[in-house]
Formats: C-alpha cells, sequence, structure tokens
C-alpha cells in the first residue's frame, strides 16, 4: 500500500471535522472521495498535506506523515492541488509552475512535460496568472502540482466553477498523469464524474465514511444512501 | 442539547462583591486627601494619571484595535494648553484644565480623518508621526518657551486650591477623579450595545463591518475621547511638575510607559491596566536609579510577557479561574430540568489567535 | 537660483539615502506583514557597531567595514526573526506592532547604555568632502553621489533576487499565499529569517552611509523610522522602486523644507507626507495587486 490513512482524527481549532477514518491507497490507483459540502473530503486531503491538527497514523510509502509539517511532506512525494487552486496572484504561469519544483527531488516531470500535457499554458508561460480562464488556471494548479514529482497527486474539488467540457478535458489529462505512474486521489463534487474516473471511491458523511468500494461494483442507489442518507448505513 | 430556560446576565457573584470592595476602596481613596501626607499625595496623583492613561491606551488598542505610538500627541497637547491658559489667556486652573481636554477633542477629529487612512501597523507609526510633527511645531512656538520649554507662574500654581485644600491634595484628587471617570466610562460603554459593538470591531472588522455596525464612527469617537481624556491628564501631569518642554511632553516613553502598563497587566480587560500599573510603579521605585536600564529591563519585560503570557497576568488569572471583576460579557444561562445547567459566554474573546 | 538646485539635488541624493533605509522595511512587510518598529534603531545600532570596530580594529574606513557589518547583521536579522518575531506574527496585528516597539525601547536604550547620549560619526576620511563638479558652478559631493549609486545597487540587487532566482519567487509567492507556499516545499518560518536577514543587509549599508554623511546619537532611531515610513507610504505599498521614489520625493521635500528655514526642514517632509497619506492613499506606485 502506498498511502494508508489509519484511524486519523483532525481538528480546526476545537471543532473536530475527521472522525477515526480509515482510507487507503494502493500505488497507481485512482481513488475518489465524495460527499455533500462539509462532509470532511477537503480536510481529509489537507490532513494528509499536512495543514490540519491531526491524531491517528498516515503512513506512505512507509514513512509516517502524521505531525510533518507541509513542506517535508511535499518533499516525501505527495502534493496536494488544493481547492479553490490558490495560485500565486503576482506570478506569471511559469513563475507558478517553477513554484511547484521548489522542493523538488527527482526529475521525471519538469516545464517540458507539463507544456506538453497543457499546450495551452506554454502559449501564456510569461502572462500573469491572474489573466487566466477558470479551466487553464486549474491547469496551471495541476502542472504546479506535477512539477514537484508526486508519487502520490490529490485533487481538491477540481470541477469547481468550471464548463462540463472543460472538466472532461482535465479528466483527460489526469488519465494521462495516472498512465505515467502517479497515484490519484480525487475529492469530487461531481458523482459521476468521480465514479468514472475512480477505481475505487469512499464516501464521506459528518466526518465518517459511511462508503467503500470499488466504482464500477457500485450502484446508484448505494452511493445514494452513502452520500445523503443517515449514518451508520455502509 | 435541550434549553428549557434561557437567561442573559451580565453580573456574578464575584463581580457583585468586588463591586462593594470597590466602593470602600474609593471611600478610603477619597478620603486619604485628608490625611496623606505630601509626597504620598503627589505619588498617587501620579498613580492615577498614568492609570487613566494606561485604561485609556486599552480602550482603544484592545476594544477600538487602535494600536496608537503617539498618544503623547494628546498628552503634549493638554500640557501645552493649560500652560497657554495660564501664561498668555491669564485663566484659572479649572479653565485651563478643562480647555486641554477640548483641544484633545478637536485636535483628534482631523488627525483620526488622515491617520485612520493606515492600517494595522502603519496606523500605529502614523500616530507616531502626529506627535512628531507636534513636538516639532511647539518646538518653534517662540511665545511657549520653544525648545527650552517653559515654566507655570508661581501665582498660578499656588492658586489651585479648593476650600482648605492644598495644592497636592486637590490634584489628587482631580487625578483619582479623573481615573475613576475613565474606568466607570469604559465599563458603562463596554456593557452597552455600543461596546458589543466595539468588541466585535476588535475581533473582526470585517465581520463587524457586515453586521452593519458603524465602525468608522465608533473608532472616532473613541479616539476623540481617548485624546480629550489623555489631554486632560496631560494638564494634569504638567501641572504638578510646573515646567514643560517639547521633548518632554511629547516624548515617545509616554507610550512606552503605557504599552508596559497595559500589557503586563493584560490587554482588553478592564482590570488589567491596574495590575500593570501597579507593577509599573513597584518596579519604578526600585529601578529608577538604573537609568536606561531601568527602560531596558522594562523592555524586556515586556517583550517576555507579549511571548509567554499574552494575556497579561490579570488576563491569564482571570481567565484560568474565570473571574471578571468588571464584567462586560453577557453570558447566556441554560437552564435544563434534572442537570443543573450550563453557561455559554458570549464574548468574543481573542482566544483563537492564541 | 544655484542654491535651489543644490538644494534639489542634495534633497535627491538624501532621499535615495530614505529610500534605502525604506527597502528593507518594504521588502518585510512585503513577505510577511510585518513593519518592524524598530528598524530605525537597527541602522542605529549598525552606525555604532561600525564605530565599535573602527576603534576595535582600527581600520579606517567604514566601508571596509561593512565587509565584517553585512553578514553579522545577516545573520542578527535571522535569529531574531526565528527566535522573537516568528512567534509574534499571527492574526492579531497588535502582538508584532508592541512587540517590535519592545525591541525598539530595548536597542535604543541599549545604546545610550552602551555608547552614552553623546553624539558620535563615522569618518569616512576624504571622500566626505571630495566633490565632483557638474558644471555651471554645480558641484555635486561624491559622498551623496556614492550613496545615491549604492541605494540604486541595492535595490537593483534585491529587484533581481526577486525577479530571477528562486529564492526570490519563493518571496513573492509566500508574500502571496502563506499556505500554499508551504505546499510547495517552502519552509516558511526559515524564509521569514533569510527575508529578515536581507532587510538588516540593507539596514547595516544604511547605517554606516548615514553614519558617514552626519553625527548620530541613540536616539535617532525613531526620526530614521519615520523616514523610512513616509518614504513607503509616498512611495506606495509593494514596490521597492516605489520605495526609492518615494525616499527621493521625501529628500526633496526636506531639502526644500531647509531652503526656508531649519525648521521647516522636517516639517515639509511630513507635510508631503501627509497630503501623499491624502490624496494617494496607495501611494504614487503601488503595486497592482495591493
Amino acid at each position: 500500500m502506498l498511502l494508508e490513512v489509519s484511524n486519523v482524527n483532525a481538528y480546526y481549532g476545537d471543532f473536530q471535522a475527521l472522525f477515526g477514518v480509515n482510507l487507503h491507497a494502493e500505488k497507481g490507483e485512482a481513488v475518489a472521495v465524495i460527499g455533500a459540502n462539509g462532509a470532511g473530503k477537503s480536510t481529509l486531503l489537507n490532513a494528509i498535506a499536512g495543514n490540519v491538527t491531526t491524531r491517528g497514523a498516515i503512513q506512505f510509502n512507509g514513512e509516517k506523515l502524521a505531525g510533518l509539517k507541509p513542506w517535508a511532506i511535499v518533499t516525501r512525494g505527495v502534493t496536494l492541488v488544493p481547492e479553490g487552486r490558490r495560485l500565486f496572484s503576482s506570478l506569471t504561469v511559469e513563475e507558478n509552475l517553477q513554484m511547484g519544483a521548489y522542493a523538488r527531488k527527482g526529475s521525471d516531470w519538469g516545464l517540458a512535460e507539463v507544456y506538453e500535457l497543457f499546450p495551452k499554458l506554454k502559449e501564456r508561460a510569461r502572462q500573469p496568472v491572474t489573466e487566466l480562464s477558470g479551466g487553464e488556471q486549474q491547469m496551471v494548479a495541476i502542472g504546479r502540482a506535477l512539477m514537484s514529482n508526486p508519487a502520490l497527486l490529490m485533487c481538491d474539488e477540481l470541477s469547481l466553477g468550471l464548463a462540463p467540457v472543460i472538466v472532461q478535458d482535465i479528466y483527460a489529462t489526469l488519465g494521462r498523469v495516472r498512465e505515467r505512474g502517479v497515484t490519484l486521489i480525487v475529492v469530487e463534487q461531481n458523482v459521476q464524474q468521480a465514479l468514472k474516473f475512480a477505481d475505487r471511491v469512499y464516501c464521506f458523511q459528518e466526518g465518517h465514511v459511511t462508503l467503500e468500494g470499488e466504482a464500477r461494483k457500485l450502484s446508484a442507489e448505494d452511493v445514494s444512501q452513502a452520500y445523503f442518507g443517515k449514518r451508520g448505513a455502509a | 442539547m435541550s434549553a428549557k430556560m434561557t437567561k442573559v446576565v451580565q453580573s456574578s457573584r464575584t463581580s457583585r462583591v468586588a463591586g462593594l470592595a470597590a466602593i470602600v476602596l474609593v471611600l478610603a481613596l477619597l478620603s486619604a486627601a485628608g490625611w496623606a501626607d505630601r509626597g504620598t499625595l503627589s505619588l498617587l496623583m501620579e498613580f492615577f494619571c498614568y492609570l487613566a492613561l494606561a485604561e485609556m491606551w486599552n480602550l482603544l488598542a484592545g476594544f477600538a484595535g487602535i494600536v496608537s505610538l503617539g498618544q503623547q500627541a494628546f498628552l503634549g497637547l493638554g500640557g501645552y494648553a493649560l500652560f497657554f491658559a495660564a501664561l498668555r489667556l491669564g485663566w484659572n486652573p479649572l479653565a485651563a484644565f478643562l480647555l486641554a481636554g477640548v483641544v484633545g477633542a478637536i485636535i483628534a477629529v482631523p488627525s483620526a480623518l488622515v491617520v485612520f487612512r493606515l492600517h494595522g501597523a502603519y496606523l500605529a507609526i502614523g500616530t507616531w508621526v502626529l506627535a512628531e510633527v507636534l513636538r516639532l511645531i511647539f518646538s518653534e512656538v517662540a511665545s511657549l518657551g520653544a525648545g527650552s520649554g517653559i515654566s507655570l507662574p508661581v501665582k498660578f500654581a499656588k492658586s489651585v486650591r479648593l476650600g482648605p485644600m492644598h495644592r497636592d491634595a486637590v490634584l489628587y484628587l482631580a487625578a483619582l477623579g479623573l481615573a475613576l471617570i475613565v474606568i466607570l466610562a469604559s465599563y458603562l460603554l463596554l456593557r452597552s450595545e455600543r461596546g458589543l459593538a466595539l468588541t466585535a470591531i476588535r475581533d473582526n472588522e470585517l465581520g463587524a463591518r457586515s453586521s452593519g455596525v458603524k465602525i468608522f464612527s465608533v473608532k472616532l469617537a473613541v479616539f476623540a475621547a481617548t485624546g480629550m481624556g489623555t489631554g486632560l491628564t496631560g494638564a494634569l501631569l504638567y501641572l504638578a511638575k510646573l515646567r514643560i518642554s517639547p521633548s518632554a511632553a511629547f516624548d515617545v516613553n509616554w507610550t512606552s510607559y503605557m504599552i508596559f502598563m497595559v500589557v503586563i497587566g493584560g490587554v482588553g480587560t478592564l482590570e488589567g491596566p491596574i495590575v500593570g500599573t501597579l507593577v509599573y510603579f513597584v518596579l519604578r521605585q526600585y529601578l529608577a536609579d538604573l537609568g536606561s536600564w531601568y527602560l531596558i529591563i522594562l523592555g524586556v519585560v515586556a517583550v517576555t510577557v507579549m511571548l509567554r503570557l499574552p494575556m497579561g497576568i490579570w488576563g491569564t488569572v482571570a481567565r484560568k479561574y474565570d473571574i471578571s471583576l468588571f464584567p462586560t460579557r453577557r453570558r447566556v444561562l441554560f437552564e435544563e430540568a434534572g442537570s443543573g445547567g450550563g453557561e455559554l459566554c458570549a464574548e468574543g474573546s481573542s482566544a483563537a489567535q492564541e | 537660483m544655484k542654491a535651489f538646485v543644490d538644494s534639489i539635488l542634495s534633497g535627491v541624493l538624501l532621499g535615495s539615502l530614505y529610500g534605502l533605509f525604506a527597502s528593507g522595511l518594504s521588502l518585510v512587510f512585503g513577505v510577511m506583514r510585518l513593519v518592524n518598529v524598530a528598524h530605525g534603531d537597527f541602522i542605529v545600532l549598525a552606525a555604532f557597531l561600525a564605530l565599535a570596530f573602527q576603534h576595535v580594529t582600527g581600520i579606517g574606513s567604514p566601508f571596509v567595514m561593512l565587509t565584517i557589518l553585512v553578514p553579522l547583521m545577516f545573520v542578527l536579522g535571522y535569529l531574531l526573526q526565528r527566535a522573537v518575531l516568528n512567534p509574534a506574527l499571527g492574526p492579531d496585528i497588535l502582538r508584532p506592532v508592541l512587540i517590535t516597539f519592545g525591541l525598539s525601547v530595548i536597542v535604543q536604550n541599549g545604546l545610550l547604555q552602551a555608547f552614552s547620549a553623546d553624539s558620535q560619526k563615522l569618518q569616512g576620511g576624504r571622500i566626505e568632502t571630495a566633490s565632483i563638479p557638474l558644471g555651471g558652478g554645480l558641484a555635486v559631493g561624491t559622498l551623496p553621489l556614492l550613496t545615491l549609486a549604492v541605494a540604486v545597487a541595492v535595490i537593483g540587487s534585491m529587484q533581481w533576487v526577486l525577479y530571477r532566482t528562486r529564492l526570490g519567487r519563493a518571496l513573492r509567492a509566500t508574500s502571496d499565499d502563506l499556505t500554499t507556499a508551504g505546499m510547495m516545499g517552502v519552509n516558511t518560518p526559515h524564509l521569514f529569517g533569510i527575508a529578515a536577514g536581507i532587510a538588516m543587509v540593507t539596514v547595516a549599508v544604511a547605517g554606516v552611509f548615514t553614519g558617514v554623511r552626519a553625527s548620530f546619537d541613540a536616539s535617532a532611531g525613531p526620526a530614521w523610522l519615520i523616514f523610512a515610513f513616509e518614504a513607503v507610504i509616498i512611495g506606495g505599498l509593494g514596490s521597492l522602486w516605489g520605495t526609492l521614489a518615494g525616499g527621493i520625493i521625501l529628500g526633496i521635500a526636506q531639502a526644500v523644507g531647509a531652503y526656508i528655514s531649519p525648521a521647516w526642514q522636517m516639517l515639509a517632509g511630513h507635510v508631503v507626507f501627509l497630503v501623499a497619506l491624502m490624496f494617494f492613499p496607495r501611494g504614487l506606485f503601488p503595486r497592482r495587486s495591493e
């Protein structure tokens, strides 16, 4: 197992957002995390990335991640594409990508590879990132994350605010990223898209995992139940 | 969590006991005018002036979110207004004293309009610039002694009397009165709805703005009020010193003392500055001979307290034992049948920031 | 007329020194939203350290002193940031202001204690009185001209670092979004230390040049802080060249004031600052995203 999250509780100050979460990802898998707003999906990714106070075990490649600072986690090969993209607004497209490589170990993904994946970005390399469209900004965010050579790439709400056509494009690209050997965990509001893309799915409700299973084996009903229904119906 | 009955209360048993004790204390202090010797009266007068300054600085910083590094502007203005009234207008001490307050308030308003365009630390330095500008201006006013300063005429000083009471007693009572008024006014303000508004501003300006609080006018009112109060305090202090000069009256060290007293005691509480002023005077008793070392020690203590004990002495104690002598919080008491009850405090403390 | 032009010229040159003062303040504010109220006092500290070195080592030129002073002040800035200022940072704006104010009191009185209240001056040697004739009866002092050149060089180097190096990218990214920069692998407490160190380098240079230019004493810090602050506000937050421009405008204002009367020198600067604040609250050359 590449990533193992065991019995993790996460807190924002006094407020507990995750309760005893168990989750794992095998090398090369694509895992989707679905659930309503506020269910704790983003918190999970942020907990793995080191941005949130956590209790419990998070193991990556045999190494302990829980308790490490975010900048130490990214050097171990775990990178987060944050919700809302969070690009550096006073930097250009290329500079944003270069920031992704700040702590890089290894060189599978460089500017050339990212531009190959997202040709549009090459055209706009020297432009301030604030001038790009939502879809293009999402590409920059993914490209930036790739520049850190992740073994595990986590994407938080990629489709937010984007037209369906663009979302499809982006997931197609993610497919290519996956073919290059990167393991993926995707938090996705769009359940259909998540089921289409992922191998396995976790469903969250109020900070608890309510469902886990292979994407193609889950029925719409299972998902609906886990998404909206009472807790404990796993 | 089914609340059967809720009640909003402001006072607690501790505060009611403290209230009684306070009244006794105040009566004792008032009587001191009759039996204390001149040296003691002089020291007490200074104490209450400094306490007033600390409480006002605390009101600005702890409640209105304005960190002022320039209150000495109003202190000096008040002092000079008094001297001007005494020397050039021939007014009596009371009138001169009141003029100091008026001048403080009047200058505070346009100053606020300029300085409020800045925020945070820049606002703080802006207030410092204000004090510097005043220092420079007064250094050039020949009729008030320019750079070397000026003294009060003896006749004026002698005319500070109230019946049989000597000057020291009168000044002492004025200082005591000023401090009490400042504390009382702050207390009443914070208990009121405006007070809630202030606390809201302190904790989250954006949040306060979106709930319709007129931030600007509240801040302006507080700034003007403290400008007036600081002016009055300056007048008293320099009436006692009998001599004023720009470098002393507009010295930024006044701010150093205010910050020290408030920080040591605890920012954002009414009781904190009282503790802080006491600590300051005790330290001053023992360390004043050390010259610059005295200020270095004050600085080191203040920085250490800010880093390690950010709520100050009183703040930490009050938090731990949940005491409040001047209760300004509104507490919602839940009373559930059979299970005693619970309490939810609505204050909006800066606990989140620790 | 000649005297007037002379004034303006010396104002420009003095102003470049103010811009240099302000550049460190501007950088630190940009990266970590911290205004170090002790900034002016650190400039005074640098001048006194240079003086002490002169006495101890007997080396004549304060500019040679810079080779020791610069790394020393860099380390001092780094350590101070990590030990005292990083813990002070947070959502509360009160704490950093008060803590740096406390530092200001400590440094100022420490200097008073160590060096007494006497006015001091760094000896610069012949360069102090040398001048370069400009023709038409005008001459410009070599030292002020050198100061301008150094100010431009220092700010230019900082710009180069910010826009052409990995470190600079990290500084700008951290300024935009602290948390996300951390997620990219930026060790933010360490980076803040580096930024503070760079600011202290500008302080060291500013301190030496100011100390050679005119006499100074232990309590000169607040005045210099105010000049730096006014330069930043006039020029606009977020732009180093803007800060230099702000400093120069301030210098010219002071020179024009001095031309009128000695009392007006300082006042003219403050007046220009207040006018700029009233009518251009974002400064004359603000960065677009501020």
